[in-house]
């Protein structure tokens, strides 16, 4: 029995330790009063969140996360990222377990509907998408005609596949290969003319695993929509608020040419929406509940989307695209602050 | 076959002459033993001529894989030269550059002196614990010692350590912790559950015959799924247990449910006379029980125990399924880098070794109690 006792006081002892955020209490007081943001994140997916070799974990979705945490503490880095799995991922959410779920989650209706949870943005936009070696001479998805398909089973890429081909009057061959590693790696041996996933998928794998990454194209034609964004707790008003705003600040920066190395500079600036931006005028921060430097603080210890963009996305050899601003024919439009 | 048998007895081939001083090579023992196992007959030399082909052929293999050929140092994650040489040779740069991850995996980088410190620790307080001169109230101190320094280590926020939650902890002290705390709590849990499920008392018999059949019904996995998908949907809003506490009390009732089983095989082995004599002598159930029936029931199952302790070792590293990096999750994210992607291979060999060596040394020890306990039937 006095082991029963110890484990208990194991318990005990772990969750004092876990800080409770009582169901009274908003998240952005529970937040400020344990000083640190606990963010849900992807175990391990390259550009949008897994730990380097130092153990330090990267990516935009985990920038995101300190993002919040340079708003409302001041500090980029009192975040306690929570690695979850795919199943794992709404649970913590719902059960209070994190603040903020950040694991590149698709924003359709069921989940923001029936899940009890609120998607506040989307951080990157992503959708099916068709790579072919270079030397077959495709130039768009129209020409597949005839085609054998490598793609993974049981997914709504098999489906969507499906449903783009018959819309298109089209005839393909599947060759359904279950395992990641195993329908890449059957793409680049030859034994299907398109490889299809996220674009994003399609890009980090002609990166790393393409013997030559020249000799692949990705054709232009996107099939299906898959907005990846942040999600909170439904019926938190305030907190979606200021994971909302958190976004569009580094969107914004990114409009006003501030990046983390000049917006010193700019603190003096006569443009009115930056004096806006970095607090100089209006109380935006206080509105929010936060500091009126907050999206400085943002700009100044994690960066604009841009530079996030640049850190993480790029070198996976992903083009901006779509996830370009408006302004520059992409979908990422942040409201304005005023 | 006699043709071969004949030939070998034969003193004009390779027999010893008598009064002939030294002797012929067939006389070495080595060959003596080879000619007489291996090569005895026609289908026996092809077999061992064809087993030697192989052995000799993949050794080759698979030292200019692992060692002539391999790629030991890259510059930063420039890993072109280990893809150049994919399939020929090892990209043990890999492990140069992940090593650390892959043995603290998100433990702040500049504290790693700390759980490499609690490694040793555990590693000391398995030494002690096997030497038997420390079987005795002493060492019930020196693992409370043991645990809080691990604790503190770990922890930190006293003595000026910083604090470290345990959402950053990962890697080979994560496996470590797993396993010995669901080795060390399952253990007394599943004697518990043995006795009960031998009960008199119908109360407690049911209890645990239910708890045995129950989780031992169903796959670890689910059991892991249960503790981190459904249980904190039960708590109150607000109220969090961490997860990794949740998958050590998964563990240790997993391993609790089998080791009973394991327990009551060998109190059920015990000849009833042992307990009639018992009876007799006027002790209670739990002196009976603790000095008479359970030194002898579990001196019969250390084979089965140690087998279950080593299943359970392992097992420990189904947590990946629930997001905690423990030392062969690590090795799985550590290859998950574009730069490093492909290399698997290199990490799972290098954890496969920490796996081994753990395994072996379990059952090495095992089978040196075994021989020292059951001195006494050999005299």
């Amino acid at each position: 029995m006095k082991y029963l006792g110890l484990v208990a006081a194991g318990a005990a002892l772990m969750i004092a330790t876990a800080a409770p955020a009582s169901a009274q209490q908003s998240t952005l007081d529970a937040v400020k009063a344990k000083d640190f943001v606990q963010c849900g994140v992807n175990t391990g997916l390259p550009g949008f969140s897994a730990p380097d070799s130092q153990g330090v974990w990267r990516g935009i979705d985990v920038d995101v996360c300190r993002a919040v945490a340079a708003a409302v503490l001041g500090d980029a880095n009192k975040v306690r990222f929570t690695p979850l799995t795919a199943q794992q991922r709404f649970t913590a959410l719902q059960s209070g377990e994190i603040d903020i779920l950040s694991r590149n989650t698709t924003w359709t209706l069921s989940r923001d509907a029936s899940l009890g949870i609120d998607f506040v943005g989307v951080n990157f936009y992503d959708g099916q998408g068709f790579m072919v070696p270079k030397k077959l001479g495709v130039k768009s998805a129209k020409e597949l005609n005839g085609a054998s398909v490598c793609v993974q089973p049981g997914t709504t890429t098999e489906l969507n596949l499906t449903d783009y081909f018959r819309a298109n009057n089209m005839e393909f061959t599947p060759v359904v290969i279950e395992l990641l590693a195993e329908v890449t790696g059957a793409y680049f041996a030859g034994r299907c003319d398109v490889y299809t996933t996220d674009v994003s998928g399609l890009a980090s794998t002609r990166m790393a695993q393409a013997p030559n990454p020249d000799d692949h194209v990705i054709l232009p034609e996107v099939i299906s929509k898959e907005p990846l964004g942040p999600s909170v707790r439904q019926g938190d008003d305030r907190w979606a608020d200021i994971v909302r705003w958190s976004l569009y600040a580094m969107l914004e920066a990114e409009e006003l040419g501030l990046t983390s190395k000049n917006i010193d500079e700019h603190l003096n600036s006569q443009n009115p929406s930056i004096q806006r931006f970095v607090g100089a005028t209006g109380d935006f921060g206080k509105m929010l509940g936060v500091d009126n430097k907050w999206a400085y603080n943002i700009v100044k210890q994690v960066g604009n989307y841009a530079e996030s963009y640049e850190r993480n996305i790029a070198p996976l050899g992903i083009e901006r695209g779509i996830n370009k601003l408006w302004r520059d024919g992409g979908l990422m439009y942040p409201m304005p602050i005023r | 076959m006699s043709d071969t048998q004949s030939h070998y007895t034969s003193p004009t081939f390779a027999g010893p002459k008598a009064g002939q001083p030294g002797r012929s090579f067939a006389d070495i023992p080595p060959v003596k033993w080879a000619r007489a196992n291996l090569f005895n007959s026609w289908l026996n030399t092809a077999l061992t001529l064809l087993l030697i082909y192989f052995i000799v052929k993949y050794a080759i293999d698979l030292v200019s894989w692992g060692l002539i050929n391999a790629v030991w140092e890259v510059p930063g994650n420039d890993t072109r030269a280990c893809r150049d040489i994919r399939g020929i040779g090892a990209c043990w740069a890999l492990i140069n550059e992940k090593f650390r991850f892959i043995m603290f995996a998100t433990y702040p980088y500049e504290e790693h002196w700390r759980p490499a410190l609690v490694i040793v620790i555990f590693l000391a307080l398995y030494v002690v614990s096997a030497m038997r001169r420390f079987w005795n109230r002493k060492l019930i101190a020196i693992w409370l010692l043991g645990l809080v320094a691990i604790g503190v280590l770990m922890w930190g926020g006293v003595f000026g350590l910083r604090y470290v939650g345990q959402e950053r902890w990962g890697g080979l002290p994560i496996t470590l912790i797993l396993s010995t705390f669901g080795i060390a709590i399952a253990f007394p849990l599943s004697i518990l559950l043995a006795l009960g499920r031998r009960s008199d008392m119908p109360a407690i018999r049911v209890m645990c015959v239910t708890y045995i059949e129950l989780i031992r019904g169903v796959p670890l996995v689910s059991l892991l799924f249960m503790a981190s998908v459904m249980f904190p949907l039960f708590l109150p809003e607000g109220v969090t247990v961490d997860k990794l506490l949740r998958a050590q009390v998964a563990i240790i009732m997993f391993a609790a449910a089998y080791l009973a089983e394991v327990v009551r095989g060998g109190l059920q082995a015990i000849p009833k006379g042992q307990y009639e004599a018992a009876d007799a002598l006027g002790l209670s159930y739990w002196q009976k029980t603790v000095f008479i029936i359970l030194p002898q029931a579990l001196r019969l199952v250390i084979p089965p125990l140690v087998n279950t302790f080593i299943g359970l070792f392992k097992d420990t590293s189904l947590v990946l399924i629930i997001g905690i990096f423990d030392l062969l999750n690590a090795a799985k994210t550590s290859v998950n880098e574009p730069a490093w992607r492909g290399f698997g291979v290199e990490a799972y060999i290098f954890v496969a070794i920490f796996y081994f060596v753990f395994c072996f040394g379990m059952s090495k020890y095992s089978q040196d109690l075994e021989v020292e306990l059951s001195r006494h039937r050999k005299r």
